[in-house]
């Protein structure tokens, strides 16, 4: 009996412990936004006193988001963004699932060394590939356009990897019983392993379009024009030509654009915790 | 409709050899069960048979055609799989009706919103239904077709994946351990509709297991295979009564058969386990052989002497009608199990000697080798079995 009662006070002070240490690492995580939003909201002379408050005295949300709307092409940064990005992520998944199903799916001499080619290519940071890339980029005479910002992301190891991983989970009966259906290899990609492992795909459509909207060091690279920059870029062009030390209308250019990716994971937050831990636990 | 043919297939993963020589013809309309321990290779031929899976060697020819090299669509064979094989995706209609989909319809016709534009689409459309409609009727499920198959139990579901076979014609039917995943009540009655459903469509099936009570109730023959060999294929009571190998012997039958090693002591006497039993024989005296005798061969006998073997009880247990005795014999370390009438049970108590004699025709006598001694006359029907030969 108070055996039970100590095992029970004990797990709830580990319990208290436990959300104790995650609310203060939430709070790390989340305070540079919360300051971020705080900071856009607030006239200059609040941003570099010294007192510290999070809501201002004065009011300043209006000027400040109205500033960074006109004053920078944040809409055409954002268009950019919205392009660049959707275009990756179709690619990628055209790319990926195929290859993911052959290497999950499909026995054919060399196999293994080509998933372990995969893997070599999931550990090369991206850097490293930057300036090979832009040589290449060079060659093919599309710096400066949308292809140079799209055409390095295109196979993705990262996607290939996860969709591996997915398909492998999935029973090679189902695949057979397709076969026998009458559907062609492709379209046993499309139209079963796909949707199938549809968690799979929205997590990794997440991490793409998180990744790419706001990747800078590549588009830093890769284009000039202010036309074609995607948020991140454009900003940061913005805040050296023009805004100077204004911090109030940068950060509220700076929320507007986290807010798309904020909205994007609070819709598809129940896909991605079970794509991501999916995989592991089934089977 | 059509007859399968089987021709010494092998097939092995790197240096594991899975199947080595399988043959088997199997008749138009047959109902043939491949019965066999887990991982012997069953599952792979019939894969091999649905042209899942490529052979090292050997051939299959369906109907007129060798199929060798032919894509699984083109067999005309439909499968059931021991995991169902479902698409989770897709309501139990859509299921149903893929393959007749994929077969009727053009790509283009089966292109989401145009397809619905061209001419006729709409017709063969609805003719897909229709035949859906009556297959899922016919097996049970037509008021489950709006549903995903996670929304069915397991019973429904493999109604759903007999239904997406069947819904196709096919000249042949594929099924691997279709049962395996129901409880003891639904196999029973599952096993009876699968019986039925032979008998209704009147095509070849060709039926995956190793539960012998199955293929001993469905099948018109029964195929035992054992480390991808088929050391026999007969009619069910052949196999439990006459077995060609001591292996088949022993798979077959629970409890397992009782082995006894003996000596030929002169022509019709044969010592075994401290008695000498009456047996007809053609080998020579002084020849070891094993005999094999199922636990209902026995009958208690009033006395020990010439016929009779004599134990003391060991367990005792309890069937319902009948009784499974334990007898410890002098000089052998398996106790023998003789099945005897329950209402015995009374006068027999552990430890007690028992005396059990046993019909000399139902002793089967096998080499040491593992093959069947049968007596002159009957070994040259043996050797014309074709099976017999494929096997060795
Ligand atoms: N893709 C594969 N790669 C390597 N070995 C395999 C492969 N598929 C099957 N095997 C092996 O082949 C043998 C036969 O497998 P199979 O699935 O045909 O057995 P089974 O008789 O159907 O058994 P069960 O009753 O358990 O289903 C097994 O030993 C298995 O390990
Ligand atoms: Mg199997």
């Amino acid at each position: 009996m108070s055996d039970t009662m100590s095992t029970k006070r004990l797990s709830s002070l580990a319990a208290i412990l436990r959300h104790a240490v995650l609310l203060l690492t939430g709070a790390l995580i989340l305070l540079p936004f919360v300051w971020m939003i705080s900071l856009s909201i607030k006239p200059p002379g609040e941003i570099f006193r010294a007192s510290f408050s999070f809501w201002p005295s004065q009011f300043y949300g209006v000027e400040n988001y109205t500033k960074a709307l006109t004053e920078a092409p944040l809409p055409r940064y954002m268009i950019n963004g919205l392009i660049v990005c959707s275009l990756i992520l179709v690619l990628q998944i055209l790319v990926c699932a195929p290859c993911a199903y052959a290497l999950a799916k499909l026995r054919f001499p060399g196999r293994d060394l080509l998933f372990v080619m995969v893997l070599v290519g999931l550990l090369l940071p991206h850097q490293v590939l930057a300036l090979p890339l832009f040589v290449f980029g060079y060659q093919l005479g599309i710096l400066n356009t949308y292809t140079a910002l799209i055409f390095p992301y295109v196979v993705s190891p990262f996607g290939i990897f996860l969709f591996r991983q997915f398909f492998k989970t999935i029973h090679d009966d189902v695949v057979h019983a397709a076969r026998l259906d009458g559907l062609s290899e492709l379209a046993i990609v499309w139209r079963i392993l796909v949707p199938m492992a549809l968690p799979a795909v929205i997590a990794f459509s997440i991490f793409s379009v998180v990744g790419h909207w706001n990747d800078l060091f590549w588009p830093l690279i890769a284009v000039r024009d202010q036309s074609l920059m995607p948020p991140p870029l454009g900003i940061m062009v913005f805040k050296n030509e023009e805004a100077g030390n204004d911090f109030g209308p940068l950060m509220a250019a700076s929320t507007l654009i986290v807010l798309p990716l904020v909205i994007a994971f609070l819709t598809a937050q129940k896909w991605f915790v079970e794509g991501m831990t999916g995989g592991a636990v089934k089977q | 409709m059509a007859s399968v043919l089987i021709d010494s297939i092998q097939k092995n993963y790197g240096v594991t050899s899975v199947l080595r020589g399988v043959s088997l013809s199997i008749a138009d309309g047959e109902f043939l069960t491949l019965l066999g321990p887990s991982g012997c290779g069953k599952s792979t031929l019939l894969r091999i048979l649905a042209g899942l899976e490529v052979q090292d060697a050997g051939s299959v020819t369906i109907g007129e055609r060798v199929v060798d090299g032919l894509r699984p669509k083109r067999r005309d064979v439909a499968m059931v799989f021991q995991s169902y094989a479902l698409y989770p995706h897709m309501t139990v209609a859509s299921n149903i009706a893929l393959p007749l989909r994929m077969r009727k319809l053009s790509a283009v016709r089966r292109l989401p919103l145009l397809g619905r534009l061209l001419p006729g689409t709409t017709q063969v459309a609805g003719e897909i239904d229709e035949e859906v409609t009556r297959t899922a009727k016919s097996l049970g499920i037509g008021h489950l077709l709006v549903r995903k198959p996670g929304q069915l139990s397991g019973g429904q579901r493999q109604r759903v994946a007999v239904g997406r076979a069947m819904v196709r014609n096919p000249a042949i039917f594929l099924m691997d351990e279709p049962l395996s995943n129901l409880d003891a009540k639904l196999r029973v009655q599952m096993r009876a509709e699968i019986k039925e459903l032979h008998q209704g469509l009147g095509v070849t099936f060709v039926y995956v297991t190793h539960d012998q009570a199955e293929a001993m109730t469905l099948s018109d023959r029964v195929a035992v295979m054992i480390d991808g060999e088929l050391l026999q294929v007969a009619p069910p009571q052949d196999i439990y009564a006459d077995p060609d190998d001591r292996r088949v012997a022993e798979f077959i039958g629970s409890p397992k058969i009782n082995m006894l090693d003996g000596v030929v002591r002169e022509r019709g006497l044969i010592d075994v386990a401290g008695a000498t039993l009456t047996i007809e024989t053609d080998a020579r005296p002084g020849a070891a052989l094993t005999l094999g005798i199922r636990p209902e061969a026995f009958h208690l006998a009033d006395h020990g002497g010439q016929g009779s073997l004599t134990g003391s009880v060991r367990m005792i247990e309890h069937m319902g009608s009948d009784l499974f005795v334990h007898l410890d014999l002098a000089g052998i370390d398996h106790p023998l199990i003789v099945r005897l009438l329950a209402e015995r049970a009374p006068y027999i108590t552990p430890g007690q000697t028992l005396h059990v004699g046993v019909r000399p025709d139902r002793v089967l006598l096998f080499a040491r080798d593992g093959r069947r001694l049968r007596r002159d006359a009957e070994s040259d029907w043996t050797s014309v079995t074709p099976f017999r030969e494929v096997a060795r």
